[in-house]
């Protein structure tokens, strides 16, 4: 079941789509670096893009920065609250379930597409920034003129290897945290038969998480909005690695994941199919 | 083959399903007939496990559902209201992930499965435009062949001649009645009174959630001991026939008589030509006209 959800995904052309748009903010965002020659001032911009202009290995790390607001999101939402509402108002669901298929494993099986899209859309981001990053920037060697390390965040230089390991921390994180969220527009998806409803709906969610994020009379939920985490990834790149955050994220995540993705079955499993 | 027991859905207020209790039988070509909005769907999706019941017992092939509804339904091709694909992938390609969402049937043989299931619905040379560019007619056909995927032993299907023309129309019901034939029960939706009446060996009529009558198709349509006769001498066949006479509409004559053949002679030896004599059969119509009131789309002034 998981191989077909996989393959309804990929021969769907509205995904490709969403993954080349999400390549394509990054790659506008590195040719206007380039070309303009100026770096943003540190502390203004997106993160990393200051650094960037030194060396190009970092600009997925930027790249990542700069997707992950709302781009990412947007993309997991239409993903997530397709998946099941997508079904419904097709028709095929009654098919699929006549044929039959577990509700629960059907379930289990768009949540696993999903985050295979989500590695997928990472992993691809990832890719090519960093190959327009080496394009552009260049490896770091020539422009600081030092032994091609990267600096992070609070000072101390990284080797190549350690800046691999850490984004490949970075991206786990971030997959980690969209299925959180992902999660979310599941259950949504199982509760109405409109897939746009239901993406809406998971949207709705970020803004609100995104607007009590800067409220600071919000501070007691604060730790708890799906929102406050995500950028902790940032993290991976000090020195040493700041793990706080990043485990209370995790921890955070894991809770979203359980919780929505518990109600989305037990609200799929004793549904009545009437679409 | 089906057993409902007491079969009831309530959708909040809606009382769609009432106390149903179904019977078909193994072999069968079971026609289940109501009004729009009689409950017909709402059933068919009790039997297949997508609503759940509110109570009352369902049975297919001896196996309660919806507790153990998928050891069932691997056996049971369905077409519930109208097909459904995914638009922008072509038919074969439908079939391919539909066959392999499900259990059973290895993969090397997916493709003459599903070659085979087009070839039986007349697709056989389909090609590869996405089902979007089908017309209605072949999105009938490609649904109709996703129900026969399986070879299933009960096909369950649901309105299977909405949008076909008369040629397509004959031939699903040959189709049909092949399948039938070859041991496997169909159970037929439909508010088609001329395809039921063609196809079904068996009808059940539904009408605001109850079932009001279940019966053999040549039980209901038995002749009603009345002949009608067709003479250009009505006057004379009148005066001949007094008692017996029912009633009289111009050249037609309704006679309460035991045997055509007797009375034709009778007639004829009185003089009386004889255009044409029929024992008069209750149409199936009639028979549904009779029992069901009018369909839930129709909202008229005073309640029913």
């Amino acid at each position: 079941m998981i191989v077909v959800e996989l393959r309804k995904l990929a021969l769907r052309p509205r995904v490709w789509a969403s993954l080349f748009l999400l390549c394509l903010l990054p790659a506008i965002v590195g040719v206007f670096l380039a070309t303009a020659d100026f770096a943003p001032p540190p502390g203004q911009g997106g993160a990393f893009l200051s650094a960037v202009l030194s060396n190009g290995s970092l600009y997925p790390a930027a790249a990542l920065a700069l997707v992950l607001p709302i781009f990412l999101p947007l993309s997991v939402a239409v993903t997530a609250g397709d998946s099941i509402a997508g079904e419904a108002s097709s028709g095929m669901l009654r098919y699929l379930l006549a044929r039959p298929v577990g509700r629960t494993r059907l379930l289990a099986a768009k949540f696993v597409a999903l985050a295979v899209f989500i590695l997928v859309a990472v992993l691809l981001v990832v890719a090519t920034s960093l190959a327009l990053g080496l394009w552009l920037f260049g490896g770091g060697a020539e422009a600081v003129g030092g032994p091609g390390g990267v600096t992070s965040l609070s000072g101390p230089t990284l080797s190549t290897t350690g800046l691999g390991l850490r984004l490949l921390g970075a991206i786990g994180y971030i997959i980690v945290s969209m299925l959180g969220f992902g999660a979310i527009g599941v259950f949504l998806s199982t509760v109405s038969d409109s897939a746009l409803g239901a993406a809406l709906g998971a949207l709705g969610v970020l803004i609100t998480s995104s607007v009590l994020e800067t409220l600071d009379a919000a501070a007691v939920v604060k730790p708890y909005l799906p929102t406050h985490y995500w950028l902790s990834w940032i993290d991976f790149f000090r020195d040493p690695v700041f793990w706080r955050n990043i485990d209370s994220g995790l921890l955070l995540q894991a809770g979203y994941i359980v919780v929505f993705f518990g109600a989305a079955w037990a609200n799929f499993a004793t549904k009545d199919v009437t679409s | 083959m089906i057993v409902t027991h007491a079969l009831t859905k309530r959708f909040g207020r809606i009382l769609a399903v009432d106390s149903v209790d179904l019977r078909v039988a193994e072999g069968d070509r079971y026609g289940f007939l109501g009004p729009n909005g009689s409950g017909k769907t709402t059933l068919v999706r009790m039997l297949l496990g997508l609503v759940y019941a509110t109570s009352g017992e369902i049975e297919l092939m001896g196996r309660p559902v919806p507790k153990r509804v998928a050891e069932v339904l691997p056996e049971v091709g369905a077409l519930v209201e109208g097909p459904a694909a995914y638009p922008h992938l072509s038919g074969r390609r439908n079939m391919a992930l539909l066959d392999a969402a499900g259990k059973g049937g290895p993969m090397r043989s997916r493709k003459r499965r599903v070659d085979d299931a087009l070839e039986q619905v007349g697709l056989a040379s389909i090609d590869s435009r996405p089902v979007k560019a089908y017309s209605l007619g072949m999105r009938q056909r490609l649904g109709i062949a996703s129900a026969l995927l399986r070879k299933p032993r009960l096909l369950v299907l649901d309105e299977p001649t909405n949008g076909l023309d008369p040629r397509g129309i004959k031939e699903v019901r040959e189709l049909l009645i092949t399948l039938n034939e070859g041991g496997t029960t169909v159970f037929l939706s439909s508010h088609l009174l001329a395809e039921v009446e063609q196809l079904c060996t068996r009808i059940g009529v539904v009408d605001r959630g109850r079932l009001v009558l279940e019966d053999d198709v040549s039980g209901m349509r038995a002749p009603t001991g009345r002949i009608l006769v067709d003479t250009p001498d009505p006057t004379a066949a009148a005066a001949l026939l007094d008692g017996q006479l029912e009633a009289r509409d111009g050249e037609r004559l309704i006679v309460r008589h035991a045997d055509p053949a007797e009375l034709n002679a009778l007639l004829v030896q009185g003089g009386v030509r004889v255009a044409a004599i029929n024992p008069e059969r209750r149409s199936l119509e009639q028979v549904v006209l009779d029992v069901t009131g009018a369909g839930s789309d129709r909202f008229d002034g005073r309640t029913p």
